[in-house]
């Protein structure tokens, strides 16, 4: 620009470019104080205690502070041998304010966790000190070896050692049927006890298969409904939206009435003659249940993305296909199935999403074959109340799940989603 | 779909084995829903067809089952209705409010972090309930309202703002700004404008979203389970507690009501979809 022209100014006096830039700002401020509420509500009562749930599942403060001599004494300790005089004797006095404050159980529980063994050797333990039967003039090692043989063995003095840090992974680790060994490194727990893994692969699996039974049923319906003229169109849409629209847990018990040994479809198996009266299939509490109940109640999120994607595809392309020498395999194949590609994908990552995260259907016709890691996760919640282990494994799924969904936004993008 | 009279035998015959996949997959849509109408009728307790049922004997049908879901005694079913109606209003009017202004501050073309800020508004769509459950759970204990009606609207209003924002979002994404504009040029200031110009045509796509977070906050158990104490007791929950259980068909006359109310949802949402449709000059 040469240095003649004058700069362009508003009525005030104001240069257009400055008075511009400031109502731009002002309209930024007024779009974000709209969104702000929002936002700050979704802020406070979702994202941080999510956020919470990972530092709920890594804590392991409560030993920290039980035990803050020993941990002190500890730093000076290879580990190798048993700890010396001095880690004994803090190790006591810890323990004696424990007694007091009544909660040397907590401890033992704490610490039987990290080894077996731990609760009864700190409730022997206990019984000497509340009787006063350790003298404290003279050395503590040797009584406190004397109140059970496994004082003296330097594992679990090691164990102990191991609990010193505040944040720990076993948690995850424990989700994963890991543990720390006694050595600090981890370790695999036995083949007949790995319960996670089964849960974790099982989840997977139901989650793949589900996905893929929505699609080979949602695929011929979608084309079905975007090809058939309006007037069939809209009605056949009904059989898709009323169970959409539907309660979970009615057509869950539907499902329930209909796959019960003495239910519909049993009675229609042995009227064809497929099943004997006397030897009635069990469909219900199985993953026959999961399955069936999963992909019904599923399915509709399968055909409205797809069915949305169909709608746009003209037919002329299938009759150009066609005219251009194509069977109409070839036709389809070709020219149809590439086009559709979007709709499949949003569907199949829609539906897979939610049914890794499906709790209330297989819990209920699930039975003990059919649950899933949710199932797992409610359970450690409500029954088991270990809620740092339901959030660590809450975290890896969730994890898992953002996984899915960062791959949906690079493939479709998170604003194509449609409603119905 | 009728075929043309010149195709050859073996498109033919897939045409007619297409047409029967299809039939099947919508019966195995729509069928389990109608087991529950009939059955909800019977005269006897066990939730299967009675031999009478097969011969349509009139004794064998009875409305028992719903005169124990409205008088029978220690029935938790009326005070888990108002429950669930309460709730869900307000979890619905929550959401709408807090949705739509979202909606409107989203489409507006000076949305910084559009991206970011649209992802964090639906994630309690997309991450599973499970964990959403959890994480509410643990807020609602910290402040002192799990167990409380307002925890649990407020738990519903996180999970249904997604569904009022993307319908918002979309509605308005064919929405001509120079209406609001015009309007200000003509001395209305914002809120006027909105009121008068901007909401009678954004309407449809609020009301459906909020049919969306009303059958949400409605349906919703999962979370309600984590929060809810006996006082807070809802429909879902209820239905939940009685599958698990064992299936009485009372149950089977709720579901009944919940099946029509859903149908009623259905087609107020399909006429909102189509009003919302020709408002936005869309014709198909």
């Amino acid at each position: 620009m040469s240095s003649e022209t004058k700069q362009i100014l508003t009525t005030d006096g104001i240069p257009l470019e400055v008075s511009l830039k400031k109502a731009e700002k002002k309209n930024k401020i007024k779009a974000f104080l709209l969104v702000a509420p929002l936002l700050l509500f979704l802020i406070i009562t979702y994202v941080f205690p999510i956020g919470e749930m990972f530092s709920r599942s890594v804590d392991d403060k409560m030993i920290t502070n039980m035990l803050p001599k020993t941990f002190k004494e500890m730093e000076k300790w290879d580990g190798k041998e048993l700890p010396s005089e001095e880690v004994f004797s803090a190790f006591y006095y810890d323990f004696k304010v424990l007694v007091e404050k009544q909660e040397h159980g907590k401890l033992g529980q704490r610490l039987n966790k990290e080894k077996n063994g731990f609760n009864s050797i700190t409730k022997k333990l206990f019984r000497q000190v509340k009787r006063k039967k350790i003298d404290e003039s003279i050395s503590i090692k040797e009584q406190v070896m004397k109140v059970h043989k496994r004082w003296r063995n330097v594992e679990y003095w090691q164990a102990i050692k191991r609990t010193a840090p505040p944040y720990t992974m076993s948690k995850y680790l424990k989700g994963m049927d890991m543990y720390y060994a006694a050595d600090g490194s981890i370790a695999q727990v036995d083949e007949d006890r790995r319960i996670h893994r089964i849960l974790w692969l099982r989840t997977l699996e139901i989650a793949f298969f589900v996905t893929l039974f929505c699609f080979l049923m949602g695929y011929p319906i979608a084309h079905l409904l975007a090809t058939l003229p309006m007037k069939y169109s809209n009605l056949l849409m009904i059989c898709v939206l009323l169970p959409f629209w539907t309660s979970l847990l009615v057509r869950t018990a539907s499902w329930m009435i209909l796959l019960q040994q003495q239910g519909v479809v049993n009675d229609f198996f042995v009227m064809i003659g497929l099943v004997a009266d006397d030897n009635r299939p069990e469909m219900m509490y199985n993953k026959v249940g999961t399955y069936v109940a999963m992909t019904q109640i599923l399915l509709p999120f399968m055909v409205l993305p797809l069915y949305s994607v169909m709608k746009t595809i003209s037919p002329s392309l299938m009759r150009a296909g066609k005219s251009l020498g194509g069977t109409p395999f070839v036709a389809f194949w070709k020219v149809y199935f590439p086009l559709t590609i979007p709709g499949i994908g949003a569907g199949c990552l829609l539906v897979f999403i939610l049914a890794i995260g499906y709790y209330i259907t297989p819990a209920l016709v699930g039975g003990a074959s059919g649950t899933l890691i949710s199932n797992q996760i409610a359970f450690h919640m409500k029954q088991t109340l270990d809620w740092s282990f339901a959030s660590a494994m809450g975290l890896m799924l969730l994890s898992g799940v953002l996984v899915i969904y960062w791959i949906y936004n690079k493939l479709v993008g998170v604003d194509n989603i449609k409603l119905g | 779909m009728a075929l043309p009279s010149y195709t050859e035998t073996r498109y033919r015959i897939w045409h007619y084995v297409y047409i029967a996949i299809c039939t099947f997959v919508f019966f195995f849509l729509i069928a389990p829903l109608f087991v529950i109408f009939p059955l909800s009728f019977n005269a006897e307790e066990f939730l299967v067809f009675s031999e009478g049922m097969k011969n349509l004997d009139p004794d064998a049908f009875s409305l028992r089952w719903y005169k124990d879901m409205i008088y029978g005694t220690k029935n938790p079913w009326g005070l888990a209705a108002k429950n669930s109606f309460i709730i869900a209003i307000f979890a619905t009017i929550g959401s709408i409010i807090l949705g739509t202004l979202a909606a409107l501050g989203l489409s507006s073309r000076h949305m910084p972090y559009k991206g970011i800020i649209m992802a964090t508004l639906i994630s309690p769509m997309i991450v599973p309930l499970i964990i959403s459950g959890v994480a509410i759970f643990f807020f609602m204990a910290k402040v002192g309202l799990a167990a409380t009606h307002t925890g649990i609207v407020l738990a519903h209003i996180i999970l249904g703002t997604p569904f009022v924002v993307i319908t918002v979002t979309a509605t308005l994404s064919g929405f001509d700004h120079s209406v609001t504009r015009a309007a200000a040029s003509l001395g209305s200031n914002p809120v006027n404008t909105f009121m008068k110009v901007t909401l009678p045509l954004i309407l449809p796509g609020v009301i459906s979203g909020g049919l969306f977070a009303f059958v949400t906050s409605f349906d919703e158990v999962v979370v309600v389970l984590f929060l809810a104490g006996l006082e807070n007791t809802t429909i879902p929950i209820q239905m939940w507690t009685g599958l698990r259980e064992q299936l009485s068909p009372t149950i089977l006359a709720v579901a009944t009501c919940l099946i029509i109310l859903s149908t009623l949802i259905l087609i107020s949402a399909e006429l909102l979809r189509r009003r919302s449709e020709r408002l936005r000059g869309i014709n198909r």
